[in-house]
């Protein structure tokens, strides 16, 4: 039993390589397979194309029925910036309310927020939905952006828990220097609370790009349609004829997610790790 | 700042969450609760029909019969696959290795594109007849079957999709590894305990909270999976009801068949269970959750 420690951690390096490449081969298969022609899509078992084209992305980017790709995009982009200014906006307030300020009934709100939190979703489906089509709003975005606005309960725990980490001797300084519960809450509060806040957002953006569902619901017009809409009818309408449009706008599609986990990855480790997001 | 005006300071902040509580949720839930005691297709007014959607749920609806096997299988299989495959890994990388950073980026990634349509789509074709799955089973000789389309083997292309996501388990399992005291594996060493005994006595028993919260996590997700069941199945959930998982389902009743009463009474069946699963978690859990501050 002695291997030598750089021999055995050497094996353990290859070994985790070689289960991440596994890991990783069907989303590389799909980036590969979005640049092949046609023909060598499921013939040509390369990773490496053998024969690049970019077809495949001016066929699918063209979309269909006379809407573009960028169109859904457009929508589904628009869609997340509202969904993240909503969230982090109403859910800081709702947090710096129950870390900071005492008022009456406090532990009773406090206490039903938390009970929403593993609340599935189906028990509001249906009572939601009527409300929304009653004021007539389906087949608008305000189904999917209004709601934004009135926090959300898991952002307000994990922000609830940031701010009772900043001393409250500030609080009282500021206040000895006049500010009032405002003043306090977007000068001295939120700018010390953004690590969490851009943890709300990058979970709210995610989450709102996927949300596959709410859309699905919602909307109905393909002018409104947002990326995972789009994709879903892509597949429908073109799917068997012309899988390498399909992967194209698929590999597209990924990428705003992408660059958000590369450009917020050390704010992720720690929302995940605090709640179990995105899985 | 007088008393009163703190509290009008402190609702002011609460107030939009205490519109969307009971606006969004409070309201709706009290109304799918009537509703579902009801016959409802949006359009006309509801007709109260005692409990005949949960009488006709458990009596003659076969397809809810088969949606609700299916999403056993799918959770029972896939939850505890998941959650081993996310702690065996969690544990290769919780060796002090230089690149842990890339490696745990490497195996999120599918748990970050997981629940998108485009990796539904590219599931799609992995497991056809023809795909991918089945040219890596060739090199080992073995002839794959339409996984997609049969419906003996459909849903496993499901389950298949959702172990692969397991990295975002991993990484809170990760993040329990660390919290362990290597002190205490030094002094196993020491007295001679092996590496199994060691897993068994040490690291299994100081994971027991970690695993507990993946757990219960993990098992309230997995009833509520949509996309993937849709998109694989093209919205039918079949091929014969082999992937109309539960949530598919609800969806169907409510928004295809507008039948939004017998939609509602199945949420709250939803919930019911899910409330049952987690009930028992929680009992269960004073006897095998370790808590090495005694449990407060």
């Amino acid at each position: 039993m002695t291997i030598p420690k750089n021999v055995k951690n050497g094996l353990l390096h290859v070994l985790i390589l070689a289960l991440g490449a596994l890991m990783l081969y069907p989303v590389l298969w799909l980036i590969s397979s979005s640049f092949k022609p046609t023909t060598l899509i499921f013939t040509d078992k390369n990773l490496w194309p053998s024969s690049f084209t970019l077809e495949h992305y001016k066929s699918g980017w063209s979309g269909l029925r006379n809407i573009q790709f960028g169109n859904f995009f457009v929508n589904s982009i628009m869609l997340c910036v509202i969904a993240v200014f909503g969230v982090v906006l109403s859910s800081s307030m709702a947090a710096f309310a129950f870390a900071r300020i005492d008022f009456p009934l406090k532990k009773l709100w406090f206490a039903l927020m938390l009970g929403t939190i593993m609340l599935p979703g189906h028990v509001t489906l249906i009572p939601q939905y009527i409300i929304f089509h009653e004021l007539d709003w389906v087949d608008t975005f305000l189904p999917l952006t209004v709601p934004k606005f009135f926090a959300e309960a898991f952002y307000v725990f994990l922000i609830v828990q940031f701010i009772r980490g900043i001393p409250k001797e500030l609080d009282e300084s500021a206040k000895i220097d006049g500010a009032g519960w405002f003043m306090l809450f977007f000068r001295i509060i939120l700018p010390l609370c953004t690590p969490a806040l851009v943890t709300a957002a990058i979970f709210t953006f995610l989450g709102t790009w996927d949300d596959f569902f709410g859309q699905l619901i919602y909307l109905s017009d393909i002018k409104k349609f947002t990326v995972p809409l789009g994709l879903r009818l892509f597949l429908d309408s073109s799917g068997n004829s012309n899988w390498g449009a399909v992967f194209a706008m698929s590999v597209l599609s990924i990428v705003p997610s992408l660059l958000i986990f590369f450009a917020g990855q050390r704010y992720f480790t720690q929302g995940i790790a605090t709640s179990g997001l995105k899985g | 700042m007088g008393k009163y005006k703190t509290y009008l300071a402190g609702y002011a902040f609460l107030l939009p969450w205490l519109i969307g509580f009971f606006a969004l949720t409070l309201g709706p839930i009290i109304a799918s609760l009537y509703l579902s005691f009801t016959k409802y297709d949006l359009l006309t007014t509801p007709e109260w029909i005692g409990a005949k959607n949960y009488v006709s749920m458990f009596t003659d609806d076969y397809r809810l019969k088969d949606s609700i096997w299916v999403t056993m299988k799918y959770v029972f299989l896939s939850v505890p696959v998941r959650l081993s495959f996310a702690l065996a890994i969690a544990m290769l990388l919780n060796q002090g290795l230089r690149l842990l950073n890339l490696y745990r980026t490497i195996y999120y990634i599918p748990s970050l594109l997981g629940g998108s349509v485009a990796i539904s789509v590219l599931w799609k074709q992995v497991f056809d007849k023809e795909g991918v799955f089945n040219q890596g089973l060739s090199v080992i000789g073995i002839e794959g079957p339409a996984w997609i389309s049969s419906p003996s083997y459909a849903i496993y292309s499901l389950i298949g999709l959702s172990v692969w996501q397991f990295g975002s388990v991993m990484i809170i399992f990760l993040a329990g590894l660390k919290q362990i005291p290597t002190e205490l594996y030094e002094a196993a060493t020491v007295d001679g305990a092996g590496k199994v005994r060691q897993f068994a006595k040490i690291t299994m028993p100081l994971l027991t909270p970690v695993l507990f919260f993946n757990l219960t996590i993990t098992l309230i997700q997995s009833f509520q999976t949509f996309t993937k069941a849709f998109i694989i199945s093209g919205g039918s959930g079949g091929p014969i009801n082999s992937t109309l998982l539960y949530s598919l389902y609800l969806y169907i009743k409510g928004f295809t068949f507008l039948d939004m009463g017998y939609a509602s009474a199945m949420a709250w069946v939803l919930l019911f269970i899910i409330a049952i699963i987690t009930g028992l978690l929680f009992l269960s859990s004073r006897y095998w959750v370790f808590y090495s501050d005694g449990g407060k």
